[in-house]
């Protein structure tokens, strides 16, 4: 066995431990607070199954999720930690619903029309942090996270000051046009055609990232800026172009999810999609194609948390802090690295021993 | 627009503005031996907030000011702990070990807040000692300088202290000499026998110090109970205050008060029927400019330094 | 006879991946002595201070100071037992003041670290060692206010106080002016007679040969030589330190030297602190040679590798490769004329050490024409290309998957190889081609410059080896402090020994000879 397929067994093995001690660990809480533990554990990790909708709601989370996680990938792949997904996705859904209000266009058209802008949205603005580190090296971890909280006022405003129905009771826009709104595609459901969607989009970021020279340019940049200066790449431009590419992500799956699942735009608070695209992100090593089944992952934990948390009354917010004991462990380099290193030793002596029995 | 002067040029205005500065600027002093240390901590946001619900709950079971602020400062120093371990000696990424940490303490709040009060909001069963006023003798009686001065509270007063007490520990002491020299020069600081890693952990738990003092203030004197999300970024805010300031505690001060300004600004305009979102985007745009200042200045500092020698 | 204060004695270090740095080596020092260390880079001198230092332990070899055995597991211990080290870049902190910076760890202060610091004590117990030692800075200035002497003053006080009895000298007078060299020879000396012990490492013969009274040259990782400097000349030095044992042979057919590819005119350059790094340079390559340029690493060669290259900005004066001025032009753009480098920095430029040989191979020329197919990578013919590469260059590794941190070095500057060369280049600039690699892959690599050579293209072989600059070069330059002192248009009929005069800053040609380089 070579050292790289070690490594390569040990990233997996560490990743499935991680999972396993957060999950663990939830469990446990879960058991803490509950009066029943028993009926809320077996809420939380079978209710997802109990019947067709809630399988709906697992996949209609995944998709956002995916999006988001798509996003992360690319912009992450070069070494870029700019947190803007979030307002991408947001940014997208808000401003792509006034175009599915106020634009007429054929059912389906209509639909490319608002997720193509919302996708523009989410490239303006992942382009900003990116601009600010190539131009002045204004951290983009910072930059992003100060837009986020100008996105979340942004939207706010948007929604009360230019499209909000004031004969609702409630805050929300105007009915979105008909045509605008993607189709069902699986009745006892909300799952949309927006799944199509995400699907091409996990296929165009894996593509994009480990079939194309742009993809390839991301990479080398990220593993080693120096490297790709030397080797003739334009970093500067490779940089900003990764994190463009990540906004039009980020906003189309803003506009999908608003299209598909809502006939209004609501949203007050945002959805933390920003912080759920990091940690499926990592998961998935930032290979896209491994994406949607680290969204899958977490999509079924929230469904099954929200749902025991209507039956039981354990807050679904829990799931906050699996999140980040997974992430924390993840990422962690020395998270059982005497471990690794141990499996390393050990094969080099077998292959030593195996050289000797040969000779 | 001059109903907008005259608002500003208020005593009002000034007391408000001091007021919301003082969890910006105790964290941004924070971030200031973490920044010198050369650590990048995203985790005051984390850290304020887990403060802010340790302050309500210290102080509500123990029906003691005191109490709730040392059991804020003890649960945000435990929050700075886990971020050093998991960053400094785990060597996982910084930015995402602080975000993750930052995501697992506005779940871990929420949830322990519903341990404790059943609650998962805002914690309104659960009354929080408030924070006392500190009027001055003589100096309250003067007119219009008594109104400035006088009347803050307790942890405003001692804020500002504190800029001095940074000063003396960054610049006065030898903790504060050994976390310049491992910011600076790890190398450096090794060759002569300093322990570069427990120097990044003092650093991170002297921050948890500061930054918890700042959530309990917004949990003990801003409001009387917890509140998911309380902090509202102003980690974040305080970290870029901190850079603005240019990691020199009377800067930092500086900028922490630009800030709270324009949180008082927008607070002003609210009133005066400005819609109150844009306003809240302001303290945050200014960091944005604040954030391109500082590097331009930076670079053209470099420039300076190459164009000396 | 004055008593040995330090014997290491048959030092033996083996690095992780086999590379013997010293074999046997012997260096015995007396009390009260400046002795100097001499060898080529590469010859083991840092590996074996870093062994006195606590940094690396030796597989062999023991070290008696003052007359017991000592092993030191860091480098507080060193300094413990009165060892001092003065590196060539200087650990310090410039925002600090130099009382601060010589504190730094040993903090005069009431009530641990927290409390109040004694800063006038600081100032004082700077103030008093800087005085005893006659060495004199102020403790008030920031060290980022110093000019480079002052600093090296720094460092030699942060070892005097924390008690050094020896002191070791890195390279010293690389950094420093001939004002400051002086007077730091003065102060030397005045250590010396303080009691003081120096252990002084140095390329400059002259320096040596003024400076210090006994000497130690190491040459290959063996220590071949040592004595008395007054009994000996700086050409016998010159001769131990650059005496070549193993010949690796290389056939070449003599030099068909066609049109002039890469033309370089009154190049300079000076680095970010306005120091000159390149003062004057100028030289015509041809298409079918091999010109070295042999010198000390540090004279100015890695700056002009990396001008040529575009990986920095050039401003003063003419390059023009295959008749096209490349000023103002990008690495691609550089790259596209047909110029391929190799970096004498491995890990930083040479190659990403956790992307796979294939992507570390393609980095010059994934985006070209042939190498996609619409929009995608064209990976069916890149993997083929790649896998011809690995054959060709006999690559080492389990496909083309692995990541390249994995491979040994050789194979690692395989890589490099495989895609610098496997472009057909007009023009190749191999920086340190070689260095710290087995003989094996070296002697491949040395032949693949030889083919390139004949197949057309013109090479510019920069080396700190002799072996190397002497079996390769069809013609040498010899560059000592960001200037050509020497040109020989045949290299076959230069000895080492010429070489390492020039190299050491002995002997320099007339601007007459030198100007030969630089035909039209």
């Amino acid at each position: 066995m070579s050292s790289k397929t070690i490594e390569k067994r040990f990233d997996a093995m560490k990743t499935a431990i991680a999972i396993l001690i957060s999950l663990v660990l939830s469990f446990a809480l879960v058991a803490i607070v509950s009066d029943d533990p028993a009926e809320a554990l077996q809420t939380f990790a079978l209710g997802p199954l109990s019947n067709l909708r809630r399988m709906g709601n697992v996949i209609e989370l995944t998709i956002p999720l995916t999006f988001a996680g798509v996003a992360v990938s690319i912009m992450y792949s070069a070494n870029q930690f700019s947190m803007i997904t979030q307002s991408t996705i947001y940014a997208g859904a808000c401003i792509g619903s006034w175009f599915a209000i106020y634009v007429t266009l054929p059912k389906g058209l209509h639909s490319a029309f608002v997720i193509l802008m919302a996708g523009i949205v989410g490239m303006v603005l992942a382009a900003i942090p990116a601009i600010m580190k190539v131009k002045w090296q204004a951290s983009e971890v910072v930059s992003s996270i100060m837009i986020n909280y100008i996105i979340m006022q942004f939207t706010l405003w948007f929604l009360l000051n230019v499209y909000k129905d004031p004969t609702a009771g409630f805050n929300c826009s105007y009915k979105f046009k008909e045509s605008a709104r993607l189709t069902k595609i699986v009745t006892g459901t909300r799952i949309h055609t927006g799944l199509f969607v995400c699907i091409a989009a996990v296929i165009f970021g894996y593509i994009f990232l480990y079939k194309t020279k742009w993809g390839y340019a991301i990479r080398v940049v990220g593993q080693n800026q120096e490297f790709a200066r030397y080797s003739g790449i334009a970093v500067a431009s490779v940089m900003i172009y990764s994190q463009v590419i990540g906004g039009l992500i980020g906003g189309i799956g803003g506009g999908v999810e608003i299209m598909g699942l809502f006939q209004r735009y609501t949203w007050e608070a945002p959805p933390s999609y920003g912080n759920d695209g990091l940690m499926v992100g990592i998961l998935a090593k930032y290979n896209p194609l491994f994406v949607p089944f680290a969204a899958l992952f977490l999509a079924y934990i929230r469904t099954g948390a929200d749902i025991m948390s209507r039956i039981t009354d354990v807050p679904v917010e829990f799931v906050n802090i699996l999140q980040g004991v997974v992430i924390m462990l993840v990422a962690a380099e020395m998270f059982l690295a005497k471990w690794k290193h141990k499996l390393i030793v050990k094969n080099a002596q077998k292959q030593e021993i195996a050289k000797e029995a040969a000779k | 627009m001059e109903r907008v002067f005259s608002a500003i040029f208020s005593t009002s205005f000034f007391v408000s503005t001091l007021k919301l500065t003082t969890p910006i600027l105790l964290a941004a002093l924070g971030a200031i031996f973490t920044d010198r240390a050369g650590v990048l901590n995203l985790n005051l946001e984390g850290v304020m907030l887990a403060a802010a619900l340790g302050g309500v709950l210290g102080s509500a079971w123990t029906g003691s000011v005191f109490v709730g602020i040392l059991s804020a400062i003890l649960i945000g120093m435990i929050i700075a702990a886990v971020l050093a371990y998991v960053g400094i000696y785990l060597k996982s990424n910084l930015v995402l070990a602080g975000t993750a940490l930052n995501l697992f303490v506005t779940g871990a709040t929420i949830f322990v807040l519903f341990i404790v009060t059943g609650e998962k909001g805002t914690s309104t069963a659960l009354k929080s000692g408030k924070i006392p006023k500190l009027n001055i003798p003589f100096i309250k009686d003067i007119p219009v300088v008594g109104k400035l001065l006088s009347g803050h509270s307790v942890m405003t007063y001692f804020a500002f202290l504190c800029v001095f007490i940074a000063s003396y520990l960054i610049y006065r002491t030898a903790i504060g000499l050994r976390i310049r020299a491992v910011g600076e020069n790890p190398d450096a600081a090794e060759s002569v026998g300093i322990n570069v890693k427990t120097i990044k952990t003092a650093s991170l738990l002297i921050c948890g110090f500061f930054a918890a003092l700042g959530g309990s203030f917004l949990s003990m004197y801003y409001v009387s109970w917890f509140q998911r999300d309380m902090t509202a970024g102003r980690g974040f805010i305080a970290l870029a205050a901190m850079n603005l300031g240019n990691s020199t505690p009377v800067g930092t001060m500086l900028a922490a008060l630009l800030f709270g300004a324009s949180e008082q600004l927008g607070n002003v305009l609210q009133v005066m029927k400005v819609p109150p979102q844009i306003v809240l985007m302001i303290p945050y745009f200014v960091t944005l400019v604040g954030l391109v200042l500082y590097a331009i200045r930076r670079e053209s500092k470099i420039k300076k330094l190459k164009a000396n020698n | 006879m004055p008593e040995e204060i330090l014997l290491m004695d048959n030092i033996t270090k083996v690095y992780a991946n086999g590379f013997v740095a010293n074999k046997d080596v012997t260096l015995s020092v007396r009390k009260g002595e400046i002795h100097a260390l001499c060898g080529e880079n590469g010859a083991g001198k840092s590996t074996l201070m870093k062994v006195l230092f606590g940094h690396e332990s030796a597989e062999e070899g023991r070290i008696v100071l003052r007359g017991e055995e000592v092993k030191f597991a860091n480098s507080i211990e060193a300094i413990k037992h009165g060892i001092g080290m003065v590196w060539q870049h200087f650990m310090l902190c410039p925002s600090l003041t130099v009382a601060e910076n010589l504190v730094l760890g040993m903090e005069p202060s009431k009530g641990g670290k927290f409390g109040p610091m004694n800063i006038n004590k600081a100032i004082q117990m700077a103030e008093e060692v800087s005085k005893k030692y006659n060495l004199i800075v102020d403790p008030r200035a920031k060290v980022e206010d110093l000019p480079v002497g002052q600093k090296q003053k720094v460092e030699i006080l942060k070892a005097l106080l924390r008690g050094a009895e020896i002191l070791i000298l890195d390279e010293p007078t690389a950094v420093l002016t001939p004002q400051e060299t002086e007077e730091l020879f003065v102060e030397l000396k005045n250590l010396k007679e303080m009691g003081h012990t120096i252990i002084f490492i140095s390329h400059h013969l002259d320096e040596v040969k003024s400076l210090c009274d006994r000497f130690t040259v190491l040459r290959l990782g063996k220590s071949v030589g040592g004595g008395e400097i007054k009994d000996v000349t700086v050409q016998d030095i010159s001769r131990m330190m650059v005496g070549r044992d193993v010949m690796l042979k290389i056939d070449k057919t003599p030099a068909q030297p066609k049109e002039v590819v890469l033309k370089i005119r009154d190049l300079k350059y000076n680095n970010d602190e306005g120091r000159p790094i390149v003062k004057q340079f100028s030289a015509s390559i041809r298409r079918g040679e091999i010109v070295g340029i042999a010198g000390v690493e540090g004279n100015g060669q890695r700056e002009i590798s990396e001008i040529v290259t575009g990986l920095i900005p050039h401003r003063n004066g003419d390059i023009t490769v295959c008749g096209t001025d490349i000023r103002g032009m990008s690495v691609r753009q550089i790259r596209e004329l047909g110029v391929s480098h190799i970096s004498e920095d491995r890990m930083t430029y040479g190659c990403s050490e956790n992307s796979s040989v294939k992507e570390n191979i393609i980095s010059d020329r994934y985006y070209k024409k042939e190498n996609n197919k619409g929009i995608f990578l064209n990976n069916k013919k890149l993997d083929a290309d790649v896998d011809q590469n690995i054959k060709d260059f006999l690559v080492k590794c389990d496909d083309r998957t692995q990541p390249v941190r994995m491979l040994s070095g050789g194979n690692m500057q395989k890589v490099v190889v495989a895609r610098e060369f496997s472009s057909h280049p007009n023009l190749v600039i191999a920086n340190q081609p070689t260095r710290g690699i087995d003989v094996g892959a070296t002697e491949f690599i040395r032949r693949k410059l030889v083919e390139l050579r004949d197949e057309g293209a013109a090479v510019l072989l920069i080396t700190a080896d002799l072996n190397e600059a002497l079996e390769l070069s069809d013609s040498l330059i010899v560059m000592y402090e960001g200037e050509i002192v020497a040109y020989f248009e045949d290299a076959s009929q230069v000895t080492d020994f010429v070489l390492g005069e020039y190299m050491l800053g002995i002997k320099r040609m007339s601007d007459e000879e030198i100007g030969r380089v630089a035909y039209e």
